[in-house]
């Protein structure tokens, strides 16, 4: 019988430590999808953040290195310097990327490291027990904002893939989600890009896929993705927010 | 090539590059600047990598990306920077990473004042770092020994998988002095099967990690890790002994507090008073063996440290010579450097007035 489908060799044989329906495992598979589909596995080493990833690297295959939270792009950088032929990726949540590390990832994209971010946007501090985020939403109730985000006094959101756009260095933004099959076949696509970004040393490429976080939002897997389509993605709408043409294309 | 003239921090550059260190990351910062800047001028020759972080915190953590690759990289600073780097030299640590830091240092606490101190002692020797860790520490005296130990530093560090420190004070990183590059010895780079480069799908994949959720896991590498700084306190000590074998005064002093002691002692030595001294090189490890053969010793009368801050070694000192000598401390802060005369005075006061 033929084979139609199998495990990614991106990915190791770990069992994930990730709650029921987080979008986390699918996201990996994607990431580990697009190192064996590009033949890069070998060469690529990951950076994985502080947050519900952090144990990411006994998931990847390939080599991994943990970085203190939000610094993941600074060990990034220090690791491209060091390793200009090979692929280096961070994968990282919201609070490592946008709260403690957003000067890391601010200047990351400034200096056009070619670095590829995946960057899982879930609106919550999940390790921690679902605490305010950068990217939760006004109004929405975590462990820290118990009335509702009250932007008047905790602040507003910030719209990563926008302002990473803005910076001449980052080649490639692009804000995914993997609510359906539909989006997760684009978030393909977008994080496969991501990487050839890397491999033609065009500047930063930053992915950004709303996911979620059943367990700290209090919803079951099902009624997240539904939370999901009508909260997150009208104030984070998906699409391109900053291209560069590959080798061949028009 | 025979000496020439060279400023400690662009010494202590030159000496790095030769050591085969071709990553630098830095942020600018008083009194060290001239490190980066000399990289910046150099490394593009040699096809390295000099890169001005965005922040310290970047800085180390640039130097942690690159240390997993398996390259020797390095960072520089003075004392506030220093503290902003606590959190990578943590996690280096925990990861057993090689690295070089140095750290040319200012007066504190807070942001304080730009001229020369040995106030990070404490820092450097005792908590360089949230856990349980340590530190390779150099307290080199001269723009000549600096550059002997930025090369002993990386490749200790290597041998040990530690980072390692060269605590400056301000003066000498300011300073110029004669240097002559061709008494180094040869770099002695360690294999790194560790180092995570790259696979190439022939072996298994290196993860560089400083996390171990399961106490018990955490406690073995932290044994282990302590098992290393026991093998490093037993082989590693080094100091420069002055003077010493008849001394009734022993004075204890690193970096330039030691050469100003040292001005004090021949004036004092020509006047027949028997004081000499004990220069720690190292300060982590400490060297104790140095102090415990003038512990039993019963010529020796009196003990004095002569320091930039306000009385950090003197505890080391203490401590080695558990308490069977008394121990007192001569010292200066605020970025003042104790002059040779405050130093003689105090050595004629311990020799009970006498001259």
């Amino acid at each position: 019988m033929a084979i139609v489908f199998e495990k990614t060799k991106g990915l190791t044989d770990a069992v994930t430590h990730y709650c029921p329906g987080c979008t986390h495992g699918i996201v990996h598979r994607l990431v580990g999808e697009s190192l064996e589909e590009l033949g890069i596995i070998g060469d690529a080493v990951g950076v994985a953040p502080v947050g519900c990833s952090v144990m990411a690297y006994n998931y990847f295959s390939c080599d991994m290195v943990q970085a203190p939270h939000g610094r993941a792009p600074a060990v990034a950088t220090g690791l491209k310097r060091a390793l200009p032929d090979n692929i280096i990726f961070t994968y990282q949540g919201d609070g490592d990327l946008a709260a403690i590390g957003t000067a890391e990832t601010v200047h990351i994209a400034a200096r056009g490291e070619n670095v590829t971010i995946i960057f899982i946007n879930n609106a919550i501090y999940g390790m921690t027990g679902g605490q305010m985020a950068p990217t939760t939403l006004p109004g929405q109730v975590t462990q820290t904002t118990p009335y509702g985000r009250d932007t008047s006094y905790s602040g507003n959101p910030i719209r990563v893939c926008e302002m990473i756009s803005t910076l001449d260095g980052a080649a490639y933004v692009e804000r995914v989600a993997v609510n359906n099959v539909k989006n997760v076949i684009k978030a393909k696509a977008a994080i496969k890009r991501g990487f050839e970004m890397q491999m033609q040393k065009k500047g930063l490429s930053l992915i950004e896929v709303v996911s979620t976080c059943p367990t700290n939002w209090g919803l079951t897997p099902v009624n997240a993705l539904k939370w999901l389509e009508e909260n997150m993605l009208p104030y984070y709408p998906l699409g391109n927010y900053k291209n560069t043409k590959l080798e061949g294309e028009e | 090539m025979s000496k020439q003239l060279m400023k400690g921090n662009e010494a202590l550059a030159e000496a790095a590059m030769r050591a085969g260190c071709k990553h630098f990351f830095g942020y600018p910062i008083t009194p060290q600047t001239e490190v980066a800047a000399y990289f910046a001028k150099k490394m593009p020759k040699i096809g390295g990598t000099f890169l001005q972080a965005e922040s310290e915190v970047a800085a180390i953590n640039m130097v942690l990306g690159a240390a997993s690759a398996g390259v020797r990289a390095m960072t520089s600073s003075s004392s506030p920077g220093i503290s902003l780097k606590t959190e990578g030299i943590s996690y280096l640590a925990g990861s057993d990473l090689p690295c070089l830091i140095i750290n040319v240092q200012r007066g504190g606490p807070g942001l304080g004042g730009i001229q020369p101190s040995q106030s990070d002692y404490f820092q450097a020797t005792k908590a360089p770092g949230h856990g349980d860790l340590h530190l390779l520490v150099y307290a080199p005296e001269s723009v000549q020994e600096i550059i002997a130990y930025v090369f002993e530093a990386f490749d200790k560090a290597e041998q040990y998988r530690v980072p390692a420190m060269l605590l400056l004070d301000g003066t000498l990183g300011q300073m110029m002095e004669p240097v002559d590059f061709d008494l180094l010895p040869t770099a002695k780079p360690a294999d790194k099967p560790w180092a995570t480069n790259g696979h190439k799908n022939k072996r298994e994949h290196n993860i560089v990690n400083s996390l171990y959720l399961k106490p018990e896991e955490l406690e073995i590498k932290n044994f282990e890790r302590f098992e290393r700084y026991e093998v490093i306190k037993q082989n590693e000590q080094k100091a420069e002994e002055y003077m010493l074998d008849d001394a009734e005064i022993v004075i204890a002093a690193v970096g330039l507090s030691a050469r100003v002691a040292k001005s004090a002692i021949n004036q004092a030595r020509a006047e027949g008073i028997k004081v000499g001294l004990i220069r720690p090189i190292t300060l982590f490890p400490f060297p104790v063996d140095y102090f415990t053969k003038i512990k039993n010793n019963p010529n020796v009368k009196e003990i004095l440290t002569v320091e930039m801050n306000m009385g950090q070694m003197i505890d080391d000192v203490r401590l080695a010579v558990e308490c069977k000598k008394p121990v007192s401390l001569l010292n200066r802060s605020g970025g003042i450097v104790p002059s040779p005369s405050e130093v003689y005075n105090r050595i004629v006061e311990l020799n009970g007035g006498k001259k």
